[in-house]
């Protein structure tokens, strides 16, 4: 999933100050905590009062979509609402507001998240951790299913560094456990260190370079749909 | 040590089976050079210290970069520089860069550290590069020195860089964690490490057994020290340096010398000189006894006068 956070109400009230009716959107795919059709009416609520408490009247649609960065999905849930809006609010992850603008080039739409990291929801205490920082590369098949890329706060591939202490890292007061220590940990226990002393040389960060394109080749394209189309 | 050449004076005195010192110095937000100059003028007046440590950018604060000063310690003091660089602010370029630029101006030895991250540092909301890490930058540097080419493999002008280069290892690591640390220290030697510098280590009985752990390695070891110039410093050092902590009984009589001392500079300069002595003199010279460690680091920062009393009775190392 696609961690999220709410900006603050202000920052997304000054971005749709402009506009007098604006059309919420949340998205029911993999943002989370989820940011569905309840998030868009509290927010509509939230702002629809600070407007007021501005000493003006905002007008506001909270409807909710699938997948905000599916185009076709996307398209289709929300092209009929937009014609009375003159803005549109996104609730999704950072893909959701940069699809819609693509998608709807008559309308601006201004996204309500910041998108944090990439991972899951580990405790059920509304805590959520990175798993994935999308390298290009993956590791995980030599660390034991723990990612250092995304679980150590330096992203080494041959740790533990000098700020780990006691099995903590340095970076967040001693507070999260260190990457490279669960790493080890974990192939000791299936008797693998042998991947643990294992030099790795550093990753291509070609794979990481923004922006990001990936044309599926031929023979993997479902042309069937594409024929259809 | 691996059959590299021994370039720096550090080496070659390793190789030649002395028990050598290395000092420290710390270059900070400065625009004027004088007090390291004068740090270093200190350390090559003792004939102890055979090389000085300068530091990169230590807790991830925004100092002036190592390179010039460690340029300028060898070029008007004669004391060789141990140019420390981590891969927090630089990529592989800049990594590169550097070290053929430190080549050029005569740098000799280079000890490679991963950095504190900038969270810990005065510029937290910069963007830590770690392209390389510490182990991948050692073997980029094997590959400039015994190959003579970049990362890539593209050939060097002029043929290989003469430099011995060190990593670093954690004196203070215990069971579960020693055993990561050691074998951690065992991929920097993989890739081509001449030696080895510890972190500060304090308990006599953790550091032998850590440097008997690092025996397996082919490679000198200078176990860290750290003489505590004041309580201030020790207190820091206790509550902010990862992984160190100061002996309580040591950092009480350090806080109980000032407090006995206080507004007489001389007396209290006296004892806390004599409580370092007292802690690190029999310390020192266990380990040399007794482990074999190739020397000490000793990280007496800007506590040039503890030098002669503590390490008088050594060998003249230039």
């Amino acid at each position: 999933m696609i961690i999220t956070k709410l900006k603050d109400i202000d920052e997304i009230y000054n971005m749709i100050e402009p506009y007098s009716k604006i059309l919420i959107v949340g998205c029911d795919g993999c943002c989370q905590p989820p940011r569905s059709l309840n998030e868009a009416k509290t927010l509509g609520q939230m702002l629809e009062l600070k407007a007021k408490m501005n000493g003006k009247d905002l007008k506001y649609k909270a409807i909710t979509c699938l997948r905000q960065c599916d185009d076709r999905i996307a398209g289709s849930t929300i092209k009929p609402h937009i014609e009375d809006y003159e803005a549109i609010l996104s609730l999704a992850c950072g893909i959701g507001p940069a699809t819609l603008n693509r998608i709807f080039d008559d309308i601006l739409t201004f996204p309500a998240q910041n998108s944090m990291f990439n991972g899951a929801e580990s405790h059920g205490d509304n805590r959520y951790e990175e798993y994935c920082d999308c390298c290009g590369d993956c590791l995980l098949g030599v660390t034991g299913g723990i990612c250092p890329v995304a679980t150590c706060a330096k992203g080494l591939h041959n740790g533990p560094c000098g700020g780990q202490v006691e099995g903590k890292c340095e970076v967040g007061g001693y507070k999260y456990p260190c990457a490279w220590i669960l790493i080890y940990e974990r192939l000791k226990k299936f008797n693998r260190l042998d991947l643990f002393t294992k030099y790795r040389p550093p990753i291509d960060y070609r794979n990481m370079e923004s922006p990001g394109h990936l044309t599926l080749l031929e023979e993997y394209t479902n042309e069937e749909e594409e024929v259809e189309e | 040590m691996r059959k590299r050449p021994a370039f720096s004076q550090l080496c070659k005195a390793i190789k030649e089976g002395k028990f050598v010192f290395t000092g420290e110095l710390e270059p900070k937000k400065i625009l004027d050079l004088s007090e390291i100059l004068h740090s270093a003028e200190e350390m090559k007046k003792t004939k102890k210290i055979i090389a000085a440590n300068v530091t990169d950018g230590p807790q991830g604060d925004a100092y002036m970069s190592s390179l010039v000063p460690s340029y300028m310690v060898q070029e008007k003091v004669g004391l060789e520089a141990v140019w420390q660089m981590t891969v927090r602010d630089r990529n592989r370029v800049a990594l590169f860069g550097d070290v053929i630029a430190g080549a050029v101006m005569g740098l000799k030895n280079i000890l490679t550290l991963t950095g504190d991250h900038t969270a810990l540092g005065d510029h937290k909301k910069g963007k830590a590069v770690y392209d390389l890490d510490s182990t991948q930058f050692c073997e980029m540097l094997t590959k400039m020195i015994d190959e003579g080419t970049d990362y890539e493999g593209n050939e060097l002008v002029g043929g290989k860089i003469e430099i011995n280069f060190g990593c670093v290892a954690n004196p203070n690591a215990l069971p579960p964690y020693l055993e990561p640390e050691i074998l951690k220290v065992g991929r920097k030697v993989e890739v081509g490490v001449d030696f080895i510098q510890t972190q500060t280590a304090f308990d006599i009985d953790v550091a032998k057994n850590f440097l008997k752990e690092l025996e397996r390695y082919p490679v000198p070891v200078l176990l860290g020290v750290f003489p505590l110039k004041s309580y201030g410093i020790a207190w820091y050092f206790d509550k902010y340096i990862p992984g160190v902590s100061v002996p309580k009984d040591l950092l009480g009589a350090l806080k109980k010398a000032e407090k006995d001392n206080k507004g007489d500079k001389k007396g209290k300069y006296a004892a806390l000189d004599k409580i370092n002595i007292e802690f690190f003199d029999p310390f020192i010279k266990e380990i040399k006894k007794t482990t074999k460690a190739a020397g000490i680091h000793c990280m007496a920062v800007e506590y040039e006068r503890l030098f002669m009393p503590l390490l008088g009775d050594y060998e003249d190392l230039i």
